[in-house]
């Protein structure tokens, strides 16, 4: 009945109870204050069963905030572990530290930075290429779900078993069942399977989007570089999630069925895994700087109040960078030993990945060039990126010299690489974003002075807390040591990085600060622009704020680039005020029963309890088969409905 | 607020100045690895590194520059700017900076090729005096380093001449490691069932650290070991004096592999019955298993 499951997998050390304890009591308190505000019906209505793309985006936020306070936690403990090995006092087990950091790289990436991304696509691509809707909302829908099982999974596996220890990219034969028999690298397999489908679902319907949903008048090269950058992304989703699925299959059927592709024995051949694992890896790492670098597009030329420079050499830097992805994947191993043509073909593409990124980068600074630069938080981050990113790129550029990467790989110089590239880029980027959009969608402005105290926080910690990380790999500390000789000289940096840690969580401190702060004072900070209140320059400013369901009560039109500044330039309205109807899809309850349907079979095959993964699997099926006979999925707002929903929103005068 | 924003700015500007400084002082007063080579492989490694980095500087720093001088220069508050709202490229300056980093990249790109080839790890060590020939074994969470001519096998400890070129075959008898001894040179995969190489070189005596840099489990931090670089005559005294030594028998050898950590390195003279030790140990992964 209960598989390989017994009370031998509650959770033991006194880490592990006390983050298991803690989520649990905070999952108890939230439970309790929804039932006391009688927030149940409401929660399922507007937001549960919500198809709403501006609804799925926020979830999505919401979850990435929450997993990004989780791999902060960890950082946390791993800092601190390092800080302090060497006395005897670290708070770890070799175990638990192992477990903490593959579970920090699992959910900074699956459940932060990918998470965050899909909020952005699912909050701005719509808007921004004037449309109403994603091309298939239902799927939208199923690839939240998805996503928030495989983030609860991991989660579980804090409180019932325990998280793999193998690194987050769990190479074999490490991760076989010879050296690793336990549960963990199955729940890693699962939460990444499940997620990994939500993935490319949402690559395959976003994509779909762009290409058929554009405004009337909105040609290719008239899109945003925003939906450029995401385009390219998606690309990348499709192309490179099934390498990952087709991987992580084969991984499990080692472990499942005795076979052996990846063992040591047998003739397996974990080299394999670790070519396939990285042909999908390096464009991951795209997917999630792709749409960061449409970020800072958007915010350069909108804060400097200019049109952005170069827009079409910005463009086929995205291509380049797009197709550059799949041919480097090598680099992360150069230290296997494929010979000096190979090692140096794989280097050489990489260094080229600098070109289109050296030009975006350039096209950035001189988008300010005879602007009227206005130094505002979004416009902060941005500053901030291009210090770390060009450092970082630097370093990354350095590594792809394979006889350089030779005394650099997997020691903490490339722990401090990776880290600059996606903390300054990615998550720089996702902050910019969430302080630049959120008066669209909440019709208030974030407070831009403790906004500016978190991105100082958070930058000057950075810097402490990777430059150390720098100087280490060049000492020789290799990344992943839950203690090392006191005679190495290590620890005082390690002590420096753990102080950079905690001053980025007073940066994260701030943030929340700034979000209650703003809420609480939403009547002072309120928009009163009639929703545009940066001076905007694209579509998503050209309608009502917050936005409604539909987006845009009469679909615009995009001549130009920028149309709405034109707008506002010509002084005449993008559209006009002509209604008519506009059929919706109804809500809908299927998306989160396929995912319980998702979580049984995830949990069912971690613990080896098959009737639960066979149960799963036919609430799944069933689910969509009900979900595909029922044709009366969508509904009809009237003209006169929408004029009467109109009359009571604020908008721009030249929406 | 104008006010806060200067502060901040002085503040950021003295705080990463003093970072720098920090960082400066630390590196020269302490031994770090990569930076201070012992083996000429370890060295070209290092110039490479230097050259690389001086290379992306002609971009780097113009970049800096460029930043904060237009952010400065275009900020709102400054009226005698231009302001050109409608200037959105120039074929010019987007060529310019499609071929300036180009060009860094094509110089870098021949550096790539040319380091990767005279810096190959499979290439052997030309010279006069004659290689020494080591076989290394990763276990868990051990290093065994045999010495296939002397007949010795020692663990987490490795005595090697110095200027002597040394010839490297390594595979694992564990998960995947990797063998890297930072001051002589930059690390190889050390993987079950088959042999990678490495070749270096150490020019100096002293000791080097030397350590996995793969995660293999739960004793993976302790995978040190320690490369001594001697004077031929020492090395060859240290050869003498294992020949009493405990013979590392392939019974001796399989208690030898399982999993555990190692605080003494030890020394073991190796048998005529234990000379195939490391093809056996790569080939028991090729067939059928154990």
């Amino acid at each position: 009945m209960f598989g390989r499951l017994t009370l031998d997998a509650l959770p033991k050390d006194l880490v592990t109870i006390g983050g298991a304890a803690t989520m649990v009591v905070a999952l108890i308190g939230i439970v309790l204050l929804i039932t006391r505000l009688k927030r149940w019906g409401w929660l399922w209505r507007e937001w549960i069963t919500s198809l709403d793309p501006k609804k799925i985006g926020v979830m999505y936020l919401v979850v990435a905030t929450v997993m990004l306070l989780r791999g902060l936690g960890d950082a946390l403990l791993l800092r601190a572990q390092q800080a302090l090995a060497t006395t005897g006092y670290g708070p770890l087990d070799s175990d638990t530290f192992q477990q903490i950091f593959s579970a920090h790289g699992t959910i900074m990436i699956f459940f932060v930075a990918m998470g965050a991304i899909f909020a952005m696509m699912n909050l701005l691509v719509p808007m921004m290429i004037g449309s109403r809707d994603v091309a298939f909302p239902f799927m939208n829908a199923v690839s939240f779900w998805l996503f928030a099982v495989g983030m609860a999974l991991v989660n579980i596996s804090l409180m019932v078993g325990e998280f793999q220890a193998a690194g987050w990219l769990a190479y074999p034969p490490l991760s076989e069942l010879q050296y690793s028999p336990g549960v963990g690298v199955d729940y890693w397999i699962w939460t990444l399977q499940i997620a990994g489908i939500g993935s490319l679902l949402s690559g395959v319907n976003f994509f779909t989007t762009i290409v058929k949903m554009r405004a009337p008048g909105m040609t290719l090269m008239k899109m945003p570089l925003f939906i450029w950058s995401v385009l390219g992304s998606l690309v990348l989703i499709i192309f490179a999630f099934p390498i990952l699925t087709a991987t992580l299959g084969m991984l499990s059927l080692d472990r499942l069925m005795g076979m052996h592709f990846f063992t040591s024995t047998f003739g397996g051949n974990p080299m394999m895994y670790i070519n396939l694992i990285w042909a999908w890896g390096h464009p991951e790492v795209y997917i999630l700087i792709l749409p960061a670098f449409g970020v800072y597009s958007e915010i350069v030329a909108t804060f400097s109040r200019k049109r952005l420079f170069g827009y079409t050499s910005m463009v086929w830097a995205i291509a380049a960078i797009t197709l550059l992805s799949f041919l480097v994947w090598l680099h992360h191993f150069f230290t296997m030993g494929a010979g000096a043509d190979v090692n140096a073909f794989f280097g050489i593409m990489t260094m080229i990945i600098a070109v289109p990124t050296g030009v975006k980068v350039f096209n950035w600074l001189f988008t300010m060039y005879r602007g009227r630069v206005r130094f505002t938080t979004p416009m902060l981050w941005f500053l901030g990126f291009v210090v770390t990113f060009t450092i970082g790129g630097a370093a990354g550029v350095l590594m792809a010299v394979p006889p350089a990467d030779f005394q650099i790989h997997n020691s903490l110089f490339l722990v401090a690489h990776f880290h600059t590239m996606i903390i300054g880029g990615v998550l720089f980027g996702a902050f910019a974003a969430f302080s630049y959009w959120f008066p669209k969608f909440t019709g208030f402005r974030l407070n831009e002075f403790l906004g500016k105290c978190a991105f100082w926080c958070w930058l000057s910690g950075f810097i402490v807390a990777f430059t150390p990380l720098y100087i280490l790999g060049l000492m020789g500390a290799t990344r992943r040591l839950d203690h090392y000789d006191p005679s190495m000289g290590w620890q005082w940096l390690f002590i420096v990085a753990g102080l950079g840690v905690l001053l980025i969580l007073l940066g994260v401190g701030f943030q929340v600060l700034q979000v209650g702060y703003s809420i609480w004072k939403r009547k002072e900070l309120r928009d009163t622009t009639g929703g545009d209140p940066w001076d905007g320059r694209t579509l998503e400013w050209a309608t009502a704020t917050p936005p409604p369901v539909y987006n845009f009560a009469v679909l615009p039109k995009a001549d130009t680039r920028d149309p709405f500044w034109y707008a506002k330039q010509g002084q005449k309205p993008l559209s006009s005020r002509k209604f008519e109807p506009i059929t919706l899809p109804k809500n809908s309850p299927i998306p989160i029963i396929i995912a319980v349907g998702a979580i049984m079979v995830g949990f069912g095959l971690v613990w080896y309890m098959w009737w639960m993964a066979i149960a799963g699997l036919l609430i799944v099926v069933v689910a969509l088969i009900v979900r595909l006979s029922d044709e009366n999925t969508e509904y009809t707002l009237t003209a006169a409905e929408i004029q009467h929903l109109e009359a009571r929103s604020k908008r721009s005068q030249y929406a | 607020m104008k006010k806060y924003a200067r502060l901040a700015i002085i503040l950021g500007i003295i705080a990463l100045c003093g970072a720098i400084l920090l960082a400066a002082w630390f590196m020269s007063t302490h031994n770090v690895a990569v930076m201070n080579p012992k083996g000429i492989i370890a060295e070209r490694q290092q110039e490479l590194m230097t050259y690389s980095t001086l290379l992306m500087a002609i971009i780097v720093i113009p970049v800096f520059i460029l930043t904060f001088g237009i952010a400065w220069r275009y900020r709102e508050g400054n009226k005698k700017a231009k302001y050109s709202p409608e200037l959105s490229g120039s074929k010019l300056a987007e060529t310019i900076w499609w071929l300036i980093p180009g060009v860094i990249i094509v110089l870098l790109s021949f550096v790539a090729w040319r380091s990767s080839h005279e810096l190959d790890p499979y290439k052997p060590i030309t010279g006069d005096v004659k290689p020494l020939k080591i076989q290394v074994i990763s276990l868990q969470w051990k290093w065994l380093f045999i010495y296939p001519d002397q007949h010795i096998a020692s663990v987490n400890y490795m005595p090697v001449p110095v200027n002597t070129p040394l010839d490297f075959t390594i595979t694992s008898d564990a998960p995947m490691n990797s063998f890297w001894i930072p001051q002589l040179g930059g690390q190889v995969y050390a993987m079950s069932g088959m042999s990678t190489k490495l070749h270096l070189l150490a020019n100096q005596t002293g000791d080097f650290r030397g350590s996995s840099a793969n995660i293999s489990g739960e004793g993976f931090a302790d995978m040190n070991f320690v490369a001594r670089s001697m004077k031929q005559t020492d090395f060859d005294a240290w050869v003498a004096s294992t020949t009493n030594a405990k013979a590392l028998t392939m019974e001796q050898y399989d208690s030898l592999a399982k999993p555990s950590t190692l605080k003494d390195p030890t020394t073991y003279s190796l048998p005529a019955t234990s000379d195939a030790l490391y093809d056996t140990v790569v080939n028991k992964y090729m067939g059928h298993g154990h």
